[in-house]
């Protein structure tokens, strides 16, 4: 017996050793030698062959499969294996893992807002180190440069570059229905009411609106009153409203709540009623124009939204959408965009080349052609949109008068997805008034 | 501590105190690191492994539980043939070390850090006194939160305890007990998103207007009944007593198991001489019963209030803490992993931890009565 | 005569207990039931109608349709066969004996369904796409660069499913013979810091686990743990020995003195104590920690995201990931909560035997 369990306890200590040596074995130390040319040039010479870079992003799914499938082609070319893990809860897992030292190559952040928090803590590696700024100058409109540079604790760095980018300022409608019904696209604000108080007169009510979202609920009122913001006031006021320096209690944004307030909550105009408007998911809401007969016909909301549609509906034919017109007209026609931005937390020669190649309309082609992207850079091509309702968000964000990024996106997380969206839907549901909301959301700013 | 030392000389004694407690320190911490290692190692080539997925998962449970039972053996193998004095004093760390070690690794530790954390800024660098306290104590979320926690605490224990109690009695009479507590266990097999899911076709809303079908059970039963469809998680405060319903739905399962179980160990004999002497049933049950299952009912007591202070689930999947339904640890969740301020969350956990320390002395002076120390 | 009397009593006091446990069960079962019916509906039909639509029920069913004429004023009171009413009251529905006149649609359409109240039995709108979906991974199709359609089929969930086993089982079993360990322990040696240990132990059951989500990632990545099941075992272990610690404690701690005494005198060690007597004495009590740390690790999403990351997925990230960004899948979501349930509710009937015999301290003792 005892004989046994001595025998048993060194095998087992000279597994451990064994094992150890061999892990230690494995690492590989030996660095490429230096050569000439830009970090990318270097991948597809094959610099990089068999390296792996680690990418960490909330999108799962169908989405997940269409980014592995657009970088396919760069992965076989320069040898590099891009890992990608997508992950429902991203925003609480990415500042675990940065936080704990575990952080992935590169991540992909869907609000610049949360990149920031990082950027603050000097977790995020500046890429003005080793990106090429003219060739960033000539492939990004400047506005998504000044996005991507934020406050460091060094001051300001190159913090990521964008990948993909959402239209926001749509408005989608039951197109066979709609036809046949007679009814026409507006293209002024006061069209758009007056074709809301013709279906309302009809008898139907015209807008589709919903906010839940779990724990992110209200961010789609968030949207809306970005879209209002940006067609009663000037860009000047939505920048400083963006950096804190305009407060929600202010004259502008309560008149862009009012004119919320006055679509939202006008008896008649939107499905279900205020009440239904908290307790209707975003995703489901947009549901009822397809029912036969439509209950309701419009509903606002980005280019995303088309993957909550039910199934088998054809883009063009079953649905459609419209750019949500300018309220007045002295701010022309600005367009709401929302987007991706790619930040690179480990310095290697590897990441680096990935990271350059991201700055290339080609990183998202197989994307766009696949559907569901909008590329921001200026080398990609319209001929890529393969169906007609990217195309038409790309034109629209195109021929936009001004473009402006999700306000709540860009706000510090505790105000752009908390208190915003938290005093939002309590005024929507009716449990605060709108002075409480506004100075409630002004109090959560951070000092 | 050294009375066993039979040596009067002080010496020897505080030499023996030494020699006892560091190697008392070093079972705690050596064999379980020990064991660490092995099965450390073990894992990382497992987990570099190209084996087919049935045979790693085989082989590393094997290797898990296998290995975790032979720390035992052999700790307690080495500590015996150790001189009888030795063995006294060493085997309880033999028994108790390895959890002491790994329960101060990954909670004792990390309060002590969040401690810490509780009083620096947003970004962990700068000394911020009292003010994520005075946060926590003065917001109106926060307030908010703490008043729906104690309605959580009282009404969400108070209807587990007594739901599963009810049951677990008159299950014990029935012929089909298994079938009813397969029943009422079910729930907790149930993870909390699929919860979340059933509880929103009970609690659906879907507004008004012409040709609205309601699919939540409960506005359908409201209008059958000839009555309004009602938004039911949207008013505030009864919205987190249908957020409460969930909980007790969900933990009277436990409830349940554990008290019947103590139930079923009360001697017959016991029931039958009350009964014999003329007891009613009532009289039965508060006479002799719960005396009987006390301790019982305050361990499942003090564990389903420990769960009502530190759930979030429920709500962060139905409302998101949302009109008027925030709780505690809903809000430290937030604090931490979405706006990023750690010295809140940090503040807020040990308010957590400091609200539950009047159970925790009741706890303790319940064990000393029953003369468990 | 007082034989019948009680008798009939004892049959009262029976019928008031089984309906008192059939009217609780039926509460307990319906919401379940609820969902295990949608989780067979179309996603459509879902959100449409309620679940107990597929019970037989009356329902207004059309019989025909009657087109208005373009002279009629759909703003004026509109006369239809014998009744004349108003636009909105077409809307609600507008009875007329036996029949049921409706508008269909908004004005535009001009069209009124005449509907007749029909028994509608068991609705055959069920389908089993969505367990066939969820089991074998949803398929994703889109159109490539060159406009060839690629089909892609998600993961499966049998990879998922094995590994939730390869993290619920030792991640049950090591954390209760910890903790068995330590409850006797505490129970029965006589040590210094045996009571401050022991409150220790107990505070620590309130802490909630989220605060130790960072530290313990920075230990793991610096030991290069990440990703291991080690990891996640050793995370469950920590975060659940509190309360196997106190409920264990709770149970050895009351174990009748005489029997360990008899024990000791026939001069038997406390470990062959522990495992001859004790653990074999404490099996219901083992056997219900089990039950409710094997639930806990199997439904557990935050941990396993946190420590064993996207490559060993378990089953609560895969279905997760399943529903996607959408979240609001509801089709998928119901089946694949009642796949995952199926396990747990095994372990708790394989394990409900175990129950019978008490499980606390109180019931020995006294």
């Amino acid at each position: 017996m005892k004989t046994t369990i001595w025998r048993i306890a060194l095998l087992v200590v000279i597994a451990t050793m064994c094992l150890s040596a061999c892990t230690a074995a494995t690492e590989v130390p030996t660095q490429a030698a230096e050569s000439s040319g830009s970090y990318l040039e270097r991948a597809f010479a094959g610099e990089f062959d068999g390296t792996v870079v680690t990418m960490a992003g909330p999108f799962v799914d169908s989405d997940a499969v269409k980014f592995e499938e657009s970088i396919k082609d760069f992965e076989e070319k320069t040898g590099i294996d891009i890992q990608y893990a997508g992950s429902k809860e991203f925003e609480a897992s990415i500042s675990i893992s940065i936080d704990g030292g575990n952080a992935p190559d590169i991540a992909d952040f869907p609000q610049p807002g949360l990149l920031e928090t990082q950027v603050k803590k000097g977790k995020v590696v500046d890429l003005n180190t080793f990106l090429d700024m003219k060739k960033l100058q000539a492939n990004y409109n400047q506005s998504w440069l000044d996005m991507a540079t934020m406050e460091g604790p060094d001051g300001p760095i190159m913090a990521g570059v964008w990948g993909r980018v959402n239209g926001k300022s749509l408005v989608w409608y039951p197109k066979k229905a709609f036809d046949e019904a007679g009814y026409e696209v507006p293209e002024t604000w006061d069209e758009l009411i007056a074709l809301s108080d013709q279906i309302a007169a009809d008898g139907d009510t015209p807008w589709c609106i919903g906010i839940e979202s779990g724990a992110a609920t209200g961010w789609a009122a968030t949207d809306w009153m970005e879209e209002i913001m940006l067609r009663t006031t000037s860009l000047e006021n939505y920048d400083k409203w963006v950096t804190g320096e305009l407060k929600f209690d202010s004259p502008e944004v309560r008149k862009a709540a009012e004119t919320m307030s006055d679509l939202w909550f006008k008896e008649g105009y939107v499905y279900g009623g205020r009440q239904a408007i908290v307790t209707t998911s975003f995703g489901d809401s947009p549901k009822p124009m397809f029912e036969n007969p439509p209950k309701c016909w419009l509903h606002k909301q980005g280019n995303f939204i088309t993957s909550f549609f039910p199934e088998g509906l054809e883009a063009g034919v079953d649905y459609d959408f419209f750019y949500f017109p300018g309220i007045d007209t002295t701010y022309g026609e600005p367009v709401l965009v929302a987007g991706d931005i790619y930040a690179m937390f480990n310095d290697r020669p590897e990441v680096r080349a990935v990271m350059e190649y991201f700055t290339t309309g080609a990183s998202v082609e197989g994307w766009v052609r696949a559907g569901g992207a909008i590329s921001p850079h200026l080398d990609s091509n319209l001929d890529w949109y393969s169906n007609a309702v990217d195309r038409g968000v790309a034109e629209i964000i195109l021929n936009a008068t001004s473009v402006r990024f999700d306000g709540s996106d860009l706000m510090p997380g505790a105000v752009g997805s908390g208190s915003f969206w938290k005093s939002m839907t309590s005024y929507i549901s009716d449990s605060i008034d709108l002075d409480t909301a506004l100075k409630e959301i002004d109090a959560a700013w951070p000092q | 501590m050294n009375s066993s030392s039979s040596s009067s000389q002080k010496q020897t004694g505080i030499l023996v105190w030494i020699a006892a407690n560091t190697s008392r320190l070093l079972i705690s911490l050596f064999v379980p690191i020990i064991t660490f290692l092995i099965l450390w190692q073990g894992f990382l080539f497992l987990r570099d492994s190209n084996a087919p997925q049935i045979v790693i998962v085989l082989v590393s449970i094997l290797w898990g539980v296998g290995g975790v039972a032979l720390l035992y053996f052999i700790s307690n193998y080495i500590i015996e043939s150790l001189p009888r004095a030795w063995t006294y004093r060493l085997q309880p760390f033999v028994f108790v070390g390895p959890a002491l070690a790994i329960l101060a690794w990954f909670l004792a530790i990390p309060t002590l850090r969040t401690l810490r954390l509780s009083f620096l800024n947003e970004t962990g660098f700068q000394f911020a006194g009292l003010n994520n306290y005075i946060f926590a104590l003065t917001d109106r979320i926060m307030l908010e939160a703490f008043r729906n926690n104690l309605l959580w605490m009282i009404f969400g224990t108070f209807f587990c305890l007594a739901s599963g109690l009810l049951i677990a009695v008159l299950a014990d009479r029935s012929p089909f007990e298994k079938i009813y507590k397969a029943i009422i266990f079910m729930p907790m097999a149930i993870s909390f998103v699929g919860a979340g899911v059933i509880w929103k076709f009970v609690y659906a809303y879907k507004g008004e207007g012409v040709g609205i079908q309601e699919i939540g059970l409960l506005n359908a039963i409201v209008i059958a009944l000839g009555g309004k469809s009602q938004a039911w998680l949207l008013t505030p405060p009864w919205n987190n007593f249908l957020l409460i319903v969930i909980m007790v739905w969900l933990q009277t399962g436990y409830a349940m198991v554990i008290l019947s179980s103590a139930i079923k160990g009360i001697p017959s004999e016991l029931l039958e001489a009350a009964r014999v002497d003329g007891a009613n049933e009532f009289q039965v049950f508060f006479g002799i019963m719960i005396p009987s299952i006390q301790s019982t009912l305050m361990a499942v007591g003090t564990t389903v209030l420990i769960f009502s202070l530190k759930l979030f689930d429920i709500v962060r999947v139905m409302t998101g803490g949302n009109n008027g339904t925030n709780v505690i640890a809903n809000e430290f969740y937030i604090q931490q992993f979405t706006y990023g301020h750690s010295g809140r969350a940090s503040a807020i956990a040990i308010i957590l931890l400091i609200a539950v320390i009047p159970v925790m002395l009741y706890n303790l002076r319940e064990f000393r009565e029953r003369r468990a120390f | 005569m007082a034989d019948k009397s009680s008798s009939s009593q004892k049959r009262t006091s029976r019928f008031l207990v089984e309906a008192t446990l059939i009217v609780i069960s039926l509460i307990w079962i319906i919401p379940t039931i609820g969902v295990l019916v949608t989780s067979f509906r179309h996603s459509q039909d879902i959100f449409s109608s309620g679940w107990w639509t597929i019970l037989p029920h009356r329902d207004w069913v059309e019989v025909s349709e009657i087109r208005l004429d373009e002279s009629v004023d759909v703003d004026a009171p509109i006369t239809i066969g014998d009744v004349t009413v108003t636009f909105e009251e077409l809307r609600q529905g507008v009875e007329d004996g036996n029949q049921k006149l409706i508008w269909f649609g908004n004005k535009r359409t001009r069209l009124v369904k005449v509907q007749e109240l029909q028994w509608k039995m068991f609705d055959t709108q069920l389908t089993l796409e969505n367990y066939t979906n969820v089991l074998s991974g949803i398929e994703v199709r889109f159109k490539d660069a060159s406009g060839a359609e690629i089909v892609r089929q998600g993961n499966n969930l049998s990879v998922a499913f094995l590994n939730s086993v390869a993290v619920a089982v030792p991640a049950t079993i090591i954390p209760i013979l910890i903790a068995a360990f330590a409850a006797y322990g505490f129970a029965w040696m006589n040590f210094p810091g045996r009571k401050i240990f022991f409150i220790i132990v107990v505070a620590l059951l309130v802490v909630p686990l989220q605060i130790a989500l960072v530290p313990i990632l920075q230990d793991y990545t610096r030991l290069n743990l990440n990703g291991t099941y080690l990891a996640i075992w050793l995370a469950h272990t920590g975060f659940g020995l509190p309360l196997a610690v106190y409920l264990l404690f709770n149970y050895i701690g009351t174990l009748p003195r005489e029997t360990l005494e008899a024990a000791f005198i026939d001069g038997a060690s406390h470990f062959t104590i522990f495992t001859r007597l004790i653990l074999p004495l404490s099996v219901p009590a083992l056997a219900s920690f089990a039950i409710f740390q094997f639930l806990w690790v199997w439904n557990d999403y935050l941990v396993a995201l946190v420590f064993l990351g996207d490559k060993n997925r378990v089953m609560t990230s895969a279905l997760a990931a399943m529903v996607g960004e959408k979240g609001q899948d509801w089709h998928f979501l119901t089946s694949g909560a009642f796949l995952s349930m199926l396990l747990p509710l095994a372990v708790f009937f394989a394990l409900q035997r175990y129950f019978v015999r008490g499980m606390m301290a109180g019931s020995i003792k006294s």
